[in-house]
């Protein structure tokens, strides 16, 4: 075992859904070392998806191991990956998932009363990591009362309130304009930059790309490629990732 | 946001439990903004609890009037349709009634907390994603059932002993009054509190542990 941050070893995803078996991934091995920023890509159905949730824990492989600060995920039990998620993993995802029915300071805060503080400091807490984010003067509204940069603004603050490891971010920038994709895209580079903290993000958006250190591509469950930074072609509107060896 | 902690941890802690008040906040936040559904809910134990309480506050109305033997009295509770040589037996019919419409109402918290479920299928993944336990889960819908059936059952205790009063007036005038069986009314009204309440725990027994099973890879594929 490497001294990687995430190390993942041969792993291998099946499926049964009826009489069918799906194999999701085929055996993907990559590591990922710390204060890194890493795309995955890959056309949906490629096993991108699966392989991501495994590195957050909720997704355990069929075959082959993962490796997370040395620690290897399939042998935690369920309170112990509740433990893990909740301190080494701050998820961001497409639609945001906010709990809609709480303030941008309460969604904030419960993230961080999870992690064993009282809720009187989570509180405080929140509204310190929603002011970084530039939400101070939204604390009190409810996620359907602000915009969709604002609410994923909110959704990073809940990722970062417990300090993690890893930012592990599913299509950040998905359901948002350019313009604020590249705020979002911004505010996790210096998240990267100033917390040296893991970004791994699955994504199609090309400015995401670019600012990546390494991108993976994943496609019929195993890794097609890898290129680092620097090494990726961009295109107008398009990526090429095949012309690069 | 303090600097990066590095000390290396031997293994994986477990997950702690969480104060149950937390879980009443969230419970609460959800109910105030999906009042209409609550409302509906709670309209459906009013009526029960309230049912219960007018049959029990009513019992122990005639009872106590029964009790007093006079001939006046009598003749009045003989109109009411009180037969006052059997009265204070048990009326199988009306235990029945009550037990029928008890029964619907627990089916009644029972559906609405499994469409509750079903429709935050994806909030329940986010916050296992955030680290919540699965005890957690099943805390905040035995708080967000049980609230709305202490608050349907207070209203509704109270609502059937005072149409127990108003009908108890009507029929027999300054006879209730002077006879008021006062403690049997407030045992009946807290027989319909505590039927109220355990009927709404016991109700979300079953769609609170389908909620904490549900997986957080399983529930952040669900598409809104």
């Amino acid at each position: 075992m490497s001294d990687a941050l995430i190390s993942a070893r041969d792993v291998t995803k099946v499926y049964h859904m009826g009489a069918e078996t799906v194999h999701a991934l085929r055996g993907v091995t990559l590591d990922i070392s710390r204060g890194e920023y890493v795309s995955i890509m890959g056309p949906s159905g490629s096993g991108k998806s699966t392989f991501f949730n495994m590195i957050g824990g909720l997704d355990t492989p069929s075959a082959g191991e993962v490796f997370v600060e040395g620690f290897k995920l399939a042998d935690l039990n369920g309170r112990q990956l509740a433990w893990f998620r909740c301190h080494k993993i701050g998820f961001i995802f497409q639609s945001f998932n906010l709990i809609t029915t709480l303030t941008a300071l309460e969604n904030v805060a419960i993230a961080r009363i999870f992690s064993g503080v009282t809720p009187a400091q989570a509180r405080t807490d929140a509204a310190a990591v929603l002011d970084r984010v530039g939400l101070g003067h939204r604390l009190h509204h409810l996620p359907s009362q602000v915009s969709g940069g604002q609410q994923q603004r909110i959704a990073i603050a809940r990722a970062l309130v417990n300090e993690p490891a890893i930012i592990l971010a599913d299509e950040p920038t998905g359901n948002l304009d350019l313009h604020t994709g590249e705020e979002i895209i911004g505010l996790l580079n210096g998240m990267k930059q100033d917390l040296g903290i893991t970004v791994i993000t699955a994504t199609h958006d090309m400015k995401m790309i670019s600012a990546s250190d390494k991108v993976v591509w994943i496609r019929d469950g195993r890794i097609d490629r890898v290129a680092g930074k620097g090494e990726v072609k961009i295109t107008v509107g398009s990526i090429d990732g095949d012309t690069v060896a | 946001m303090a600097a990066r902690k590095s000390t290396r941890l031997q293994s994986i802690p477990e997950q702690g439990q969480i104060p149950w008040h937390v879980a009443a906040v969230v419970s609460w936040a959800g109910l105030r903004r999906r009042l209409l559904r609550a409302l509906i809910t709670m309209s459906g134990v009013i009526l029960a609890i309230a049912f219960l309480t007018y049959m029990l506050g009513t019992e122990s109305i005639t009872a106590a009037l029964v009790a007093v033997n006079d001939n006046a009295l009598n003749v009045l509770l003989q109109k009411a349709g009180v037969d006052i040589f059997s009265a204070g037996q048990t009326d199988d019919m009306m235990v029945m009634l009550i037990g029928l419409s008890l029964l619907t109402c627990l089916v009644g918290i029972t559906n609405s907390m499994l469409m509750s479920v079903a429709e935050r299928v994806r909030e329940i993944g986010t916050l296992k994603c955030l680290g919540a336990r699965d005890s957690f889960i099943v805390q905040t819908y035995l708080i967000e059932s049980s609230l709305q059936g202490i608050i349907g059952a207070v209203f509704g205790a109270v609502l059937g002993c005072v149409v127990a009063l108003v009908v108890a007036f009507a029929n027999y005038r300054g006879y209730a009054l002077a006879n008021l069986p006062v403690l049997a009314l407030l045992r009946s009204i807290l027989w319909g509190f505590l039927v109220g309440a355990g009927l709404s725990i016991v109700a979300a027994i079953a769609p609170a542990y389908m909620a904490a099973r549900k997986q957080p890879v399983d529930a952040l594929r669900v598409e809104e």
